[in-house]
């Protein structure tokens, strides 16, 4: 149970006193403070011979009503002397929290941030590529100061560690792909078609674009946050100052090893996710698995898969720039870094579907349909 | 209230910590006597920020028993150690402020969390004098922790950290980073609000002027133990090789120095005066 802090008001020889009684600290004034602000009758002292123990705070609101109606401290012990000395030479009427505007102000204001910072975002990022031109020249040049083990440690971890999980990733899509197709194409008496669903569009189109989304989840996050992070600890400043580039030490390897093995991946991808619909074939088709294979092999084109091994490169190049980019805008605080990493993933993923539209158009127009 | 409460707020005893096999601190006892600045000292690595997170309940020791106010903080049930939590106050090494909110905000914090009966008109004033209590211009209040510099950001940790009156103060490295004349500001600024408030200040320095100006005790950390507890003078006698090279090194001679003039100094003005 605690204990408030409570008031009385004397009236003697026209003059009246607000006596408190009870503990004047943090814990008990909350009643207090409310009460004594409600006070409008003229007062002439305020006695704390009989309050408790005493705080700043207690010490406080005894000065500010002292303050406002003119009242005379009396009774104060030499605790409470020492402290309403040092809340008076403390007083202040500055603003606590920063100035913000109403929410129609607000939401204009936040709008026209938004178009600015867009319009920022494209000149700096077509800036960031040039940069990268730049270092790929000079690297070109001094071919001894490109980092082999940093473009082989990267590829291990964009490449060789993703396996399983695009694997399973795209294992299950051959499955529902194959599954769902087949149902539909049973109605027309062509299940047989199944494989030419399952082949070509894994082969041209979703083999490559689930393994950037997943590249973009897995690699790009991964580059914007460790990026980041060596920005905020200066690690990239320290670099500078030593005299090693941070585009050709980081971002560089990075990007080359997504460059690299983005194609790799979605080519294994879309075996996988054939291999997945073969299965699919053999139980629920009753074609055996080596007989769709082989069926594969007849009704696929080459050039779908050269669809999907032009595409993939350049998703790899979106996503790790993506990735890098966002890491190197980090500035100021911890929240920076995770809003970047967010906004590395959204960038990359939506770039990716939206090239990919475009690639489907261009290779259709071109003929290879 | 026990006797024992009154007059150590802080006790230690046997206290054991240690990360996997590697063993921090072994059998450590310390007490903090009540309305004291404790500095605690040593070398880097000897677990003084570690013994600090102990007390604070941060960091589960392996065994040992620490009492703070009385309650053993080890055992403790959590709401026994809310009880406990609003009468200290931590100032970490980097601040620790809340980076979305304004300095005044930040104060603000541990007043809400604790005493929420208390109304927002109150809750500004408090910060706002608080905020200049801590020696920090009066617009601080308004600026965010990252338009702050590190000694400005310092002032804005304890501001928050004395939101409630705490009994009890932890300083972890209060003037590392701060020039040598906004160390010195910080040290009184310490020591005022020591005396003014009644605290008990359980501060870990590495800085001999700190040391010298305003401790009351010395703990010094050596061999994971706390190998001794005393006044400067009473810690020179002592015979311990790291005692010896911290205390007779040429840094703390030139600290020494700089605190006896100091003195010399006040006399002197105190004698004209």
């Amino acid at each position: 149970m605690r204990e408030w802090a409570e008031y009385t008001i004397e009236e003697a020889g026209g003059r009246a006193t607000v006596i408190i009684t009870g503990p004047l600290v943090v814990s008990s004034i909350g009643k207090l403070d409310p009460e004594l602000r409600g006070i409008t009758d003229s007062i002439q002292a305020i006695d704390i011979s009989e309050a408790g123990p005493i705080d700043t705070v207690g010490a406080w609101i005894v000065f500010r009503f002292s303050q406002r109606t003119g009242a005379d401290i009396v009774g104060a012990s030499e605790q409470a002397e020492v402290l309403l000395d040092a809340v008076e030479s403390a007083e202040s009427d500055a603003e606590v929290s920063p100035y913000r505007r109403q929410t129609l102000g607000r939401v204009t204001e936040h709008v026209g941030t938004k178009v600015i910072e867009f319009m920022g975002g494209v000149r700096s990022s077509v800036a960031f590529l040039g940069a990268i031109l730049i270092a790929m020249a000079s690297l070109a040049i001094h071919p001894r100061r490109f980092r082999v083990k940093a473009l082989v440690r990267q590829m291990e971890l964009v490449g060789v560690s993703s396996l399983p999980i695009i694997g399973l990733m795209s294992f299950l899509i051959g499955i529902v792909i194959a599954q769902q197709g087949a149902v539909q194409l049973q109605q027309f008496g062509a299940e047989t078609l199944t494989v030419n669903l399952v082949g070509r569009i894994t082969m041209r189109e979703l083999g490559v674009l689930m393994t950037a989304i997943m590249v973009a989840g897995r690699s790009g996050s991964a580059f914007a946050a460790q990026i980041g992070t060596m920005k905020l600890t200066e690690e990239i400043d320290a670099m500078r100052t030593i005299g090693v580039s941070p585009m050709e030490a980081l971002v560089i390897p990075r990007i080359l090893a997504a460059v690299l093995m983005m194609p790799l991946l979605g080519f294994y991808a879309s075996c996988i996710a054939i291999i997945g619909g073969a299965v699919i074939g053999d139980v629920m088709l009753g074609i055996p698995f080596w007989t769709f294979l082989a069926r594969v092999q007849e009704v696929v084109p080459t050039y779908d898969f050269w669809v999907g091994m032009v595409k993939a490169p350049v998703f790899g190049l979106i996503v790790a720039m993506a990735g890098c980019y966002q890491g190197m805008q980090v500035s100021g605080n911890a929240e920076e870094v995770g809003l970047r990493t967010t906004a590395a993933v959204v960038q990359a993923i939506f770039m990716v579907i939206v090239l990919d539209a475009f690639f489907a158009v261009f290779f259709t127009e071109i003929g290879w349909a | 209230m026990s006797e024992e409460e009154t007059d150590f707020p802080i006790r230690i005893r046997g206290l054991t910590n240690a990360f996997g096999d590697f063993v921090v601190h072994e059998d450590l006892d310390l007490d903090v006597r009540r309305g004291e600045i404790l500095g605690v000292v040593g070398g880097s690595g000897t677990g003084k920020s570690v013994l600090m997170r102990s007390i604070i309940g941060l960091q589960p020791p392996v065994k040992g028993d620490i009492e703070v106010f009385g309650h053993n903080i080890t055992q403790a049930e959590p709401d026994e150690v809310i009880g406990v939590r609003n009468r200290w106050g931590v100032l970490f090494q980097g601040g620790a402020l809340f980076s979305t909110l304004s300095v005044g905000e930040n104060v603000q914090v541990p007043l809400k969390q604790f005493y929420p009966e208390l109304k927002q008109q109150l809750l500004d004033e408090i910060s706002r004098y608080k905020v200049v209590l801590t020696g920090l211009p009066e617009d601080a209040a308004a600026k965010f922790p990252s338009e702050l510099s590190g000694g400005m950001r310092k002032r804005a940790g304890l501001a928050r950290a004395l939101a409630l009156d705490p009994e009890l103060l932890f300083l972890d490295e209060p003037t590392a980073g701060l020039d040598p004349i906004g160390g010195a500001k910080f040290d009184q600024l310490t020591r005022e609000l020591t005396d003014t408030l009644g605290l008990t200040v359980f501060l870990i320095t590495h800085d001999l002027d700190t040391l010298y100006a305003i401790c009351d005790r010395v703990a010094v950390l050596a061999d994971k133990k706390v190998i001794a507890v005393g006044t400067i003078p009473e810690l020179l006698e002592h015979d311990h090789p790291w005692i010896q090279e911290y205390f007779n090194g040429p840094r703390a001679r030139a600290a020494s120095a700089t605190h006896e003039r100091g003195k010399a100094l006040d006399k002197h003005g105190s004698e004209k005066a």
